[in-house]
């Protein structure tokens, strides 16, 4: 074994660093300075900290940047550019977060909660980097521990609380399923890289052997909890709910984002080989077909579930539910195409829910409630944010030339193109588009509320301005995604290559 | 300008409106007009050029054209997909982008009095029409896709925030069934773009490697249905009525004017052009589906109480009449339905403008029972319904003769039986017409039989309505300006629909 250089770590993890210390200094600038300011003066405060922090931890990404792929530590953490360009999605999102925190009211605990936050982001940074089964859980865990705690900050709610401790409960127990179902992996093959497992696989020509389909069983459990689908979903509407709105957001695109690279890498790499068939009539084990249930499942109960919700979050909780179950088509397509398609998707899906879970947040903060009717007539009372609210809700639904929609028809191309012989996985695609038609039905009723229903009270509502420009920006990406997905795409598809 | 450069007008201007602020409605409503004349007139010009260009390769070539289409732009766009964009109009498209061009104008002018969110509603309105433009130039059928669906959206807006009568229901309702014929044709283009190759979603490129006789057989159906939901095919029309029923007037006239030829243009472009052997295998079943609907809808509209619901389900009957004019497969009932989707967008828009605009907003009813006797009061809204039902009844001299009856002659030819079933449907249509008329225009002065003695001479005497304004009479003159100019001189948008008819039929494209 080579000696380990810690030089080489630091130079590797450097962004990852900066956030740790922005992190502590956050901490500290609270507890030293900001205890007896104004509540809105620490977020300001501590926020703009963060933000700072942020930002400076792209620079060494960026310079890391068109390198050749590097591995360290025995293969535990890699750098490759696809790994990169992912982990500025994981910062601009945590960014983005931060800043809708600072809008909203988040308690007394201002500091803290902005440096949880922070390691969550370093989690999901950590998360991107790990090509080894020990390193993937350990960051899994820092990520979804910064999540409960978040979760829970609301702390005079009682659903907040209620929230908390069935979204950690359910996390504890898949987690034990994620390491039991790894220890079997590592027990079968005899190691715990990805691509040392690849070999093993290949090498003994084992196939599906029982051991090995326990340990993939069980790990599958484990993400599917931490993606949110049917049958592991149920924690979702409740933490989603429950939790104050920029947690949400955070919950539902962050973790996502860092959980499917993951699970994608899992399945693609480690789980090479072992795909088996999820064509119609041919099925055969492999986690394909285990993938193809729960898509199915998720698609058509997410969509039907969120349809008789009656508040935005819950809604919206529900529709990631199903927008997973899309996801999942795109993983079982087990091609370069599905996983473009998988990565180029969970990239506008996160802009996108963050973006309305942003819009919420800042309205539900100053109505005071975020069910249905306290939208009302909000096209009247907050029009630039209520236009943003329709570009987002509408590229959820798929609406061209959103970027909803392009990702959606992509993951569905994909998995046509894998047997377009015969359309062997067809019926998940022809599942997906009813159910897109059916959530429309839910989005339009979210519009309906915003646009068409009138609401007693006109007052307008005045946010501030960087909270504007930056779920413009956001708004004007999705656009730009689904008019011009070229680059993006192009960029995607070179570095999939490289898996 | 080339024609494309409708769609970028009409972009222009709905993005122009939405950065005025809301109160200066005078100079939205300004706006949305030049935007609206401008593009037709870009449409107008390259109308009669493309008329022109047509007659002298007709002349050059025997009668015979070689190659119908004006190519605009084509240029890639997704190559991932092997998307294009790419623009390109025939003489099928250019009747139906000047027929969006003239309710587009229309519309706008019998929305003058909208006052509740001006900005708003002329922002979706012009996007709706974009979308609508964008849709008779695609020659790619994911960027056709992509259009269509952009037309899709605005509709609910513009219905449930400014319409009546169960907005809400009729909005969702035409939405979903929209969504769901365009989540087959979804499907439908999966399929083509992968049995194809996976090379080009160019539907001239398609044309040329025909697919499979058993693919075409089951996806030619999920594309035509698709988009035959939006055209009103009996038993998917139920959503017509209630959305034209629900919509405010110059919604409902892009609905049936504009919105149901998107469908009936997108079975001809999509389905019908690219699976020939489909379109042979399931023929017969179009025709019969449009035969029910065009006797259905008229019998329906027979019965309805009220006066909009007549206008609706009479737009299925018609509309019955292009899909049966498709599936006949000769020049002339085909020609025939070209021309029906031009003549019955001008007179839907009309009669739609008729009720909702003129009688619905002056009296706040449309219950015939209610009405009577505005002849007097408003004659103008009378002779209007009067050359609006002439057309649609198919009275000779107007554009709804030339284009029904060359579809019954063609149905004829498929089979007697079809233009025989076909044609009880124009007796029905000139009994809810003129039923129409006499309860809604007529009749207030004669005694009514059973409550004769609660009339009494003041109910004889109409109370006074506001007067038809300028907007309104401009507009009407227009659109029946049309119908009379396309009746009596059919050969300026007759001979362009045959020469590419006639390519199509002999498998030129």
């Amino acid at each position: 074994m080579t000696p380990i250089s810690y030089f080489e770590i630091f130079r590797a993890l450097s962004s990852e660093a900066m956030l740790v210390v922005t992190a502590l200094a956050a901490l500290t600038l609270d507890l030293a300075s900001l205890r007896r300011a104004e509540p809105i003066t620490r977020r300001r405060t501590i926020g703009t900290v963060a933000v700072i922090g942020l930002l400076a931890s792209v620079i060494p990404l960026w310079q890391q940047l068109g390198h050749p792929r590097t591995v360290f530590l025995g293969g535990t953490l890699a750098v490759d550019d696809l790994i990169l360009v992912f982990k500025v999605v994981i910062v601009a999102l945590t960014l983005l977060t931060v800043l809708i925190s600072m809008d909203y009211d988040v308690g007394r605990h201002v500091g803290e909660y902005f440096a949880v936050m922070l390691f969550g982001a370093i989690g999901m940074m950590l998360l991107i980097s790990a090509e080894e089964l020990l390193m993937i859980f350990v960051a899994l865990e820092l990520t979804s521990i910064s999540l409960y705690i978040l979760t829970a900050f609301h702390k005079g709610e009682l659903r907040s609380q209620e929230a908390a401790v069935k979204y950690f409960m359910f996390g504890a127990i898949s987690s034990a399923f994620l390491l039991f179902g790894l220890s079997y992996i590592f027990g079968v093959t005899g190691t715990t890289s990805l691509y040392g497992i690849r070999e093993v696989v290949k090498s003994s020509g084992m196939g599906m052997s029982p051991l090995l389909a326990t340990g993939m069983l069980f790990a599958l459990v484990g993400f599917g909890f931490k993606v949110a689908v049917v049958p592991f979903h149920l924690w979702a509407p409740d933490a989603y709910e429950g939790a104050p709105t920029p947690v949400t957001a955070y919950i539902a695109t962050g973790s996502k984002v860092a959980s499917f690279f993951v699970l994608l890498k899992v399945l693609f790499i480690g789980f090479a080989g072992l795909e088996g068939l999820a064509f119609w009539g041919h099925f055969s084990s492999g986690w394909t077909m285990l993938l193809a249930i729960m898509a199915a499942l998720s698609m058509v109960l997410g969509n039907c579930a969120a349809i008789v919700q009656r508040n935005v979050k819950r809604m919206l909780a529900y529709s990631s539910i199903a927008h997973a179950g899309y996801i999942f088509i795109g993983l079982i397509a087990a091609s370069r195409m599905g996983a473009t398609s998988v990565l180029f998707y969970i990239i506008v899906y996160s802009l996108t829910n963050l973006g309305a879970f942003g819009v919420v947040a800042a309205l539900s903060s100053r109505t005071g409630g975020d069910d249905l009717k306290d939208f009302d007539g909000m096209a009247k009372r907050a029009p630039f944010l209520s236009s943003l609210m329709l570009i987002f809700v509408l590229s959820l639904a798929g609406i061209p030339p959103l970027g909803g929609f392009f990702g959606k028809f992509y993951l569905f191309a994909s998995a046509i193109q894998r047997d377009s012989q015969n359309f062997g996985l067809l019926w998940l695609v022809v599942l997906g588009i009813l159910m897109s038609a059916v959530s429309l039905y839910y989005y339009l009723v979210l519009l309906k509320h915003i646009y068409v229903v009138d609401s007693k009270n006109q007052s307008r509502i005045i946010t501030p301005t960087y909270l504007n420009v930056a779920l413009g920006l956001v708004a004007l990406a999705v656009v730009l995604l689904g008019v011009y997905p070229k680059p993006i795409l192009e960029l995607l598809n070179s570095l999939v290559a490289a898996l | 300008m080339q024609v494309d450069w409708t769609i970028y007008l009409t972009f222009l201007g709905a993005g122009l409106i939405l950065l005025l602020p809301r109160d200066s409605k005078n100079l939205i409503r300004w706006i949305a007009l030049l935007t609206g004349v401008a593009a037709l007139l870009v449409g107008l010009k390259n109308y009669f050029d493309y008329n022109a260009w047509v007659n002298a390769e007709l002349a050059a070539h025997n009668g015979k054209l070689t190659d119908g289409f004006q190519q605009l732009v084509n240029v890639s766009w997704i190559p991932a997909l092997n998307v294009n964009y790419h623009l390109a109009v025939d003489g099928i498209s250019y009747p139906l982008i000047i027929l969006n061009g003239f309710v587009c104008v229309t519309g706008i002018l019998f929305s003058w009095n909208i006052e509740n969110r001006v900005k708003e509603f002329f922002a979706f309105f012009l996007t709706l029409i974009a979308g609508v433009y964008g849709v008779f130039m695609s020659m790619d059928l994911f960027l056709l896709f992509v259009f269509y669906e952009l037309a899709i959206i605005p509709k609910y807006f513009v219905i449930a925030i400014w319409g009546s009568t169960r907005k809400e229901y009729g909005a969702m309702k035409l939405v979903l069934y929209s969504f769901v014929g365009s989540a087959l044709v979804f499907i439908g283009i999966l399929a083509v773009f992968f049995s194809a190759g996976g090379q080009t979603f160019d539907i001239l490129e398609l044309v040329k490697h025909p697919l499979a006789p058993d693919v075409q057989i089951w996806v030619f159906p999920l594309i035509f249905v698709g988009f035959a939901v939006l055209a009103g095919m009996w038993p998917f029309h139920t959503w017509a009525p209630t959305g034209h029923v629900a919509a405010p007037t110059a919604a409902s006239m892009l609905l049936a004017g504009v919105v149901m030829k998107l469908g009936s243009y997108g079975c001809f472009r999509a389905a019908m052009l690219l699976f020939p052997q489909g379109l042979e295998h399931w023929k017969w079943w179009i025709a019969i589906l449009a035969v029910i609907g065009i006797v259905y809808g008229a019998a329906v509209a027979l019965v309805q109480k009220d006066f909009k619901f007549i206008i609706g389900y009479s737009s299925v009957s018609h509309m019955g009449f292009v899909l049966l004019g498709l599936a006949t497969l000769n020049v002339m009932g085909m020609s025939g339905a070209i021309l029906q989707m031009f003549s019955h967008g001008i007179i839907a828009s009309l009669l739609f403008a008729v009720v909702g605009r003129m009688v619905y907003d002056r009296t706040h009813t449309r219950q015939l029972d209610e009405l009577g006797g505005l002849a007097k009061v408003i004659p103008f809204a009378c002779v209007t319904f009067v050359i609006g039902g002439a057309a649609s009844m198919g009275m000779p001299g107007f554009s709804g003769f030339i284009a029904e009856y060359q579809i019954l002659a063609g149905a004829f030819q498929m089979h007697p039986l079809l233009a025989l079933a076909a044609g009880l449907s124009i007796p029905l249509t000139v009994a809810y017409i003129l039923n129409a008329n006499n309860k809604v225009f007529m009749e207030r002065d004669e005694p009514a039989g059973e409550h004769g003695h609660s009339h009494s001479d003041e109910s004889s005497e109409h109370p006074p309505l506001p007067p038809i304004t300028l907007p309104e009479r401009v507009a009407a003159i227009i659109l029946m300006a049309l119908l009379v100019i396309v009746g009596l001189y059919p050969s300026i948008m007759l001979n362009m629909i045959k020469a590419n008819v006639e390519l199509f039929l002999r498998g030129g494209r």
